[in-house]
C-alpha cells in the first residue's frame, strides 16, 4: 500500500522572475548542484517567499538552465523563480546578491512575460584563455579544426562514454589578435579564443573543442585553460560577422517589452 | 612578516582534482582576518576529507572564539585528496588554510581535532606538505606549536612522536588561554625559545605535553611508570570543562559550505556530557558531567542559526537528545515555531522508549516520517546488562510497535559485536529480535510495508572507561560471528525480507583498537604505514588492514609487544595504563569495580535522575550536574519576520503585473 502524501495548504505561485546570474573566480569551480543549495539557503535567508510543490518533500519551485560546466566561469547563467507575493524584481535582485557569496554574482532580475526561455537559449558566446600558448600556435590548430568537416571527440557523460561531432555545431572559433602579447608574470603568452556554439545534444562545451583542437593539431596547453561563458541567447540573423560577442542576442528581452 | 596566499598556485592545480571546490573556500560566515593585525595565528585542522571536517562542531566553535578574540586569528584546514597530494608535492604547493589560502606552516599554533584516531595519517600528511617536521623534537621556532584536541586527545600517546601538546575537554576557554601565553611569550621576544613556550602551557597544569615527560617500560613490554622530567611540570594533567553553555552559545554563525557536506544541516548543541553509565562509551565517560543548555538559549541559537545560515534542518545534538530536561517544551515550542516554514527539526541521538517516539512525532508535524533509530547496543539482555544499557525487550517491542502505530515505516537498530563476555548466542537474539519487530510491526500498522534495519560493527574498547582493560574481540572472530547473524537473518522466510542487514568488518576495529589503546611504541607504525602510503583510513576504499600489520611487523620487530599484545589482550587491574597520568575526572576504581559491575551483570542507574555514586568527576573537577527545569518557556521570544519583508511590491504597483501561469 502506497502511502499519501499529506495534502498540504500552500500558496499559489503569483508571479515568476527570471535572474541571470554570473558564476566568477575561484567560486567557477561551483557544480550546479553547489549553486543550487547556495540559492536555495540565500533565498531562505532573503525571506523570498518562495512557491513550494506537494508532496513528502516539499522543495521551492526553482527552474534551471544549461548551466555551465563545474569548472568555467559565466556571465550568462539563468534561473526562475516561482513566488507567493509580487515582488519588486530589483529588490530582489539586491537582496541575493548580497546573501550569496561574492563571485555568485546576480546580475539582473526581470518578471517573466513570455514563455518558452529555454527556446531563447539557443547559442553560447564563450573565451577560452590558453596561459603560455602564442597566438600563432593557437591560429594553426583553429585553422586545422575550421578546416575538418567533422571532428569527433569523446566525453564521458552520464550515459557513458560517447563519441560526438564538436566541429559542426560550431559556428564562430576565432584567435584574438588584439589580445596583449603578455599575460601574468615573466611576460608569458596567452593565447585567447573566441568561441560560438550552437546547443545541440549532446551539448558540445569549450572542453570539446579542447579536445578536438588535440585531434586535428596536437594543440596541448601546458596548464589548464580559463573559459568563461559571455553571453547565451538566440541565435542572430548573421552570427558570423561582427564581434563574436553580438552573435546572440539579450534572451531577456521578451521579458522587458 | 607578511605571508601571501597560495591561491594562484593552487589555482592552477585545481582543474585537474576532483571536486575542486572543496579546496577553495568561500563559505557563509567564514571570516578572514588580516595576518599582520593579530598577535597569534591559529590554523585548525579537522583531519579528514572537507565534506566530513566542514560541519564539525568542535573547529567550527573554536574557529568562532578564536576569531572573535583581539589577539588571535584563526584559520581552517582539511586534508587533501591523493590526487591533490600527488600535484601540491610536484609544484612545490604547502598545506594551506581555506579561508585566505596561507601556508599552514607560517601559522604559531596548529589545532588538530581528532573525533577519531583513523586521522592520524591524514595529520601526517598535513605535516609534511606544510612543511614542519614530523618529530616534535625536530621543529624550532619558526615551525607551528601543533596541538591536539577532540576525544582521541585523552590518549595521544600513540601519536606522542608528532605532537607538541594535547589538551582534554572543552576546547573553548582552553584555546583562549593557550592563545593569551602564546602572545605574551612572543611579545616577551620569545624567551627561551620553543623550550619555554612548551614549559609554560604545560605549567598551567591543563595542556599535556609529551615530551615533558618519561616513560619506562618493564622486560615484559608494560609500562612501569609515566613521570614528569622538567620542574613543575605536573603529575598528571587535567581535562577542560565549560560550565556554563549559556555563556558560550557557539556557533552564533555556523559555516554553510558551497560544497556538499555529510551533514546538510544546522545542529545546536543542547546539552554536554551524558550520565547513562553505558560502558562502552567514552563520549559518555569523558564528557561529565551534564551541563544543559537552557530552553530559551536553545531556542535563541536555532533562530539566529537559521537567519544566519538559510539551512532547512536543525539537528538537537547531543549524546542523548531525549534526556534533556526540558525536551518537551523544546520540542513543542520549537515546532510550534517554524510550523509552515518548511523547517525540518531533528533529534539524531535519542534512547528507546515511547517518550522518545512522542518527540518525534512532535517535531515531524507536517513533514514525513520515514524512518527512527534506536541504538539497543548489545543483541542480548544479557549483554544489556553488561553493558549498562538497560533496555529490556519488551522495551523495545513496545517501543517498536509504537512507532509503527504512528506511521513510521523503518526503524533502523544499531548493535555492537565483540563486547566483554559476548558469545555467539548473544548476537544470534538479534535476529530473533529483528523478527519480533516485523512481526508487531505488521499486526499494529497492518501492512506489510515496513521495515527494519539491523545495523552492527565491531566494539573497541576505549580509554577512560570500565571497558579499558577489556579483551577487544579479534577480527576473525567478529566475522564469523557475523556472518552467523546475516545467516539466520535470511534464513528466516516469514519475516526476513524486511530485514535489512549492514554490517563493518573486524579489521579496521583492530587498527582503531591498537591506536585508541596504544602507548608510545605504537608511533612507530603510523610513521611506518604513513610512509607506505596509508592516507584516509577511515575510508574503506583507502584503508589497507595488510599495510598496517605489515607496518607493525616491522615496528614491533624487536620488541616485546605486537598488535595482539594491544588489542586482545586483556589488562590486570594495576597494570599502568599509558593514558593514566591524564586525568578525566573519572576515578580509576570506580572504573575497575564498574568493570567488575559488568562481568557480574549487574547495572548502575543514572546518576541525573539518582544520587551520585561516586565516578569522580564532579568531586575532583569541581563541577556539577547542571540540569533545568528553568521553568522559561520559548513564548517570550520575538515573531519569526515575516517572508517578503522588503521585497514585496508596494499595493499600488501590484495592478501591472500580468496574470500568473499557475505551476
Amino acid at each position: 500500500m502506497a502511502r499519501q502524501a499529506p495534502v498540504r495548504d500552500v500558496a499559489p505561485t503569483v508571479q515568476r522572475l527570471r535572474l541571470r546570474y554570473a558564476k566568477r573566480g575561484r567560486l567557477r569551480f561551483t557544480s550546479t548542484r553547489d549553486f543550487q543549495r547556495a540559492l536555495e539557503r540565500a533565498l531562505r535567508r532573503t525571506g523570498v517567499p518562495m512557491a513550494y510543490s506537494q508532496g513528502f518533500n516539499p522543495h521551492p519551485r526553482i527552474s534551471y538552465t544549461n548551466a555551465a560546466p563545474t569548472g568555467t566561469a559565466s556571465e550568462a547563467e539563468y534561473v526562475e523563480l516561482a513566488v507567493t507575493s509580487v515582488l519588486d524584481p530589483e529588490a530582489v535582485r539586491a537582496a541575493l546578491d548580497a546573501a550569496l557569496p561574492p563571485g555568485l554574482d546576480v546580475l539582473e532580475v526581470v518578471e517573466v512575460r513570455a514563455p518558452d526561455f529555454a527556446e531563447r537559449l539557443q547559442a553560447s558566446v564563450w573565451v577560452i584563455e590558453l596561459p603560455e600558448v602564442t597566438a600563432e600556435v593557437a591560429g594553426r590548430a583553429v585553422a586545422a579544426f575550421l578546416a575538418a568537416d567533422t571532428v569527433h571527440v569523446q566525453r564521458l557523460t552520464k550515459g557513458g562514454m560517447r563519441t560526438f561531432d564538436a566541429r559542426e555545431p560550431v559556428l564562430r572559433l576565432e584567435v584574438r589578435s588584439d589580445a596583449p602579447a603578455a599575460e601574468g608574470a615573466g611576460g608569458a603568452p596567452c593565447a585567447i579564443l573566441d568561441l560560438v556554439v550552437r546547443h545541440v545534444t549532446p551539448s558540445v562545451r569549450p572542453d570539446d573543442v579542447l579536445a578536438a583542437l588535440r585531434l586535428v593539431a596536437d594543440l596541448v596547453p601546458p596548464v589548464p585553460s580559463r573559459v568563461t561563458r559571455l553571453a547565451q541567447g538566440p541565435l542572430v540573423a548573421d552570427a558570423s560577422v561582427g564581434a563574436a560577442m553580438d552573435a546572440v542576442a539579450d534572451p531577456l528581452a521578451p521579458d522587458r517589452s | 612578516m607578511s605571508v601571501e596566499s597560495v591561491f594562484p598556485q593552487l589555482e592552477a592545480l585545481l582543474p585537474l582534482v576532483t571536486k575542486p571546490v572543496q579546496y577553495v573556500g568561500g563559505e557563509l560566515n567564514a571570516v578572514s582576518k588580516p595576518w599582520e593585525s593579530v598577535a597569534v595565528h591559529w590554523a585548525l585542522m579537522y583531519p579528514d576529507a572537507y565534506e566530513v571536517g566542514v560541519p564539525n562542531q568542535g573547529v567550527q566553535i573554536l574557529y568562532e572564539v578564536l576569531n572573535e578574540h583581539p589577539d588571535a586569528l584563526a584559520e581552517r584546514t582539511y586534508a587533501v585528496w591523493p590526487d591533490l597530494e600527488k600535484l601540491m608535492r610536484e609544484h612545490g604547493v604547502p598545506q594551506f588554510s581555506v579561508d585566505a589560502h596561507r601556508p599552514v606552516g607560517a601559522f604559531d599554533l596548529l589545532g588538530m581535532s581528532f573525533s577519531t584516531e583513523l586521522g592520524y595519517t591524514n595529520m601526517l600528511t598535513a605535516l609534511d606538505l606544510a612543511g614542519v617536521p614530523l618529530h616534535a623534537r625536530d621543529r624550532d621556532e619558526s615551525h607551528p606549536v601543533v596541538v591536539a584536541g577532540g576525544h582521541a586527545a585523552f590518549n595521544p600517546e600513540a601519536i606522542a612522536d608528532f605532537i607538541d601538546a594535547a589538551v582534554l575537554g572543552d576546547g573553548e576557554q582552553a584555546v583562549l588561554a593557550i592563545t593569551e601565553i602564546v602572545r605574551d611569550w612572543k611579545a616577551e621576544g620569545r624567551p627561551g625559545g620553543r623550550e619555554e613556550l612548551l614549559l609554560r602551557l604545560a605549567r598551567t597544569g591543563g595542556v599535556y605535553v609529551p615530551s615533558f615527560y618519561d616513560v619506562d617500560y618493564l622486560p615484559d613490554g608494560r609500562i612501569q611508570r609515566v613521570a614528569p622530567n622538567r620542574p613543575g611540570v605536573p603529575w598528571r594533567v587535567s581535562k577542560h570543562t565549560v560550565m556554563d553553555l549559556d555563556e558560550w552559545p557557539y556557533p552564533k554563525a555556523p559555516l554553510v559550505p558551497l560544497a556538499e557536506s555529510v551533514h546538510e544541516r544546522m545542529s545546536v548543541e543542547i546539552f554536554r556530557g551524558c550520565t547513562r553509565g553505558c560502558r562502552f562509551c567514552q563520549a559518555g565517560m569523558i564528557t561529565r558531567p551534564v551541563r544543559e543548555r537552557s530552553a530559551r538559549t536553545i531556542a535563541e541559537m536555532v533562530d539566529n542559526g537559521l537567519a544566519k545560515t538559510g539551512y532547512e534542518e536543525v539537528g538537537l545534538l547531543s549524546l542523548s537528545s531525549a534526556d534533556h530536561s526540558e525536551i518537551a517544551v523544546i520540542a513543542k515550542g520549537l515546532a510550534d515555531r517554524y510550523e509552515g516554514t518548511e523547517t525540518g527539526l531533528s533529534l539524531p541521538s535519542t534512547r528507546v522508549d515511547a517518550f522518545n517516539i512522542e518527540l518525534a512525532n512532535e517535531l515531524t508535524r507536517n513533514g514525513r516520517r520515514s524512518g527512527l533509530t534506536f541504538a539497543p547496543e548489545g543483541g542480548s539482555e544479557r549483554m544489556r546488562k553488561v553493558i549498562n544499557k538497560m533496555v529490556t525487550e519488551e522495551d523495545l517491542i513496545r517501543t517498536v510497535a509504537t512507532a509503527y502505530g504512528n506511521g513510521w515505516r523503518q526503524v533502523k537498530l544499531y548493535f555492537m559485536c565483540g563486547l566483554p563476555t559476548e558469545t555467539d548466542d548473544d548476537v544470534l537474539q538479534i535476529a530473533e529480535l529483528a523478527s519480533r519487530v516485523i512481526e508487531t510491526g505488521r499486526q499494529v500498522s497492518g501492512t506489510k510495508d515496513i521495515r527494519c534495519t539491523v545495523s552492527i560493527g565491531g566494539f573497541v574498547p576505549k580509554p577512560h572507561t570500565p571497558f579499558q582493560w577489556a579483551a577487544q574481540l579479534d577480527h576473525a572472530t567478529t566475522d564469523a560471528r557475523l556472518r552467523k547473524l546475516r545467516d539466520a537473518i535470511r534464513a528466516d522466510r516469514k519475516y526476513g525480507k524486511s530485514i535489512g542487514f549492514r554490517y563493518h568488518d573486524g579489521k579496521p576495529g583492530i587498527v582503531e583498537g591498537l591506536l585508541s589503546r596504544g602507548d608510545r611504541r605504537v608511533g612507530a607504525v603510523i610513521e611506518q604505514v604513513w610512509r607506505d602510503g596509508a592516507r584516509f583510513d577511515g575510508w574503506s576504499e583507502h584503508f589497507s588492514f595488510d599495510a598496517w600489520m605489515a607496518a607493525a611487523a616491522t615496528a614491533f620487530a624487536d620488541g616485546p609487544v605486537d598488535v595482539d599484545w594491544f588489542t586482545t589482550r586483556e589488562r590486570e587491574q594495576n597494570e599502568v595504563l599509558p593514558w593514566d597520568h591524564l586525568d578525566s575526572g573519572l576515578d580509576k576504581d570506580w572504573l575497575w569495580e564498574d568493570w567488575q559491575d559488568a562481568l557480574a551483570e549487574v547495572d548502575v542507574e543514572d546518576c541525573r535522575w539518582t544520587p551520585c555514586y561516586d565516578c569522580g568527576v564532579c568531586d575532583q573537577m569541581g563541577t556539577e550536574i547542571q540540569i533545568g527545569p528553568t521553568g522559561v518557556t520559548l513564548l517570550g521570544m520575538p515573531a519569526l519576520p515575516q517572508r517578503g519583508e522588503g521585497l514585496v511590491v508596494a499595493a499600488a504597483s501590484v495592478a501591472t503585473a500580468v496574470d500568473p501561469v499557475e505551476a
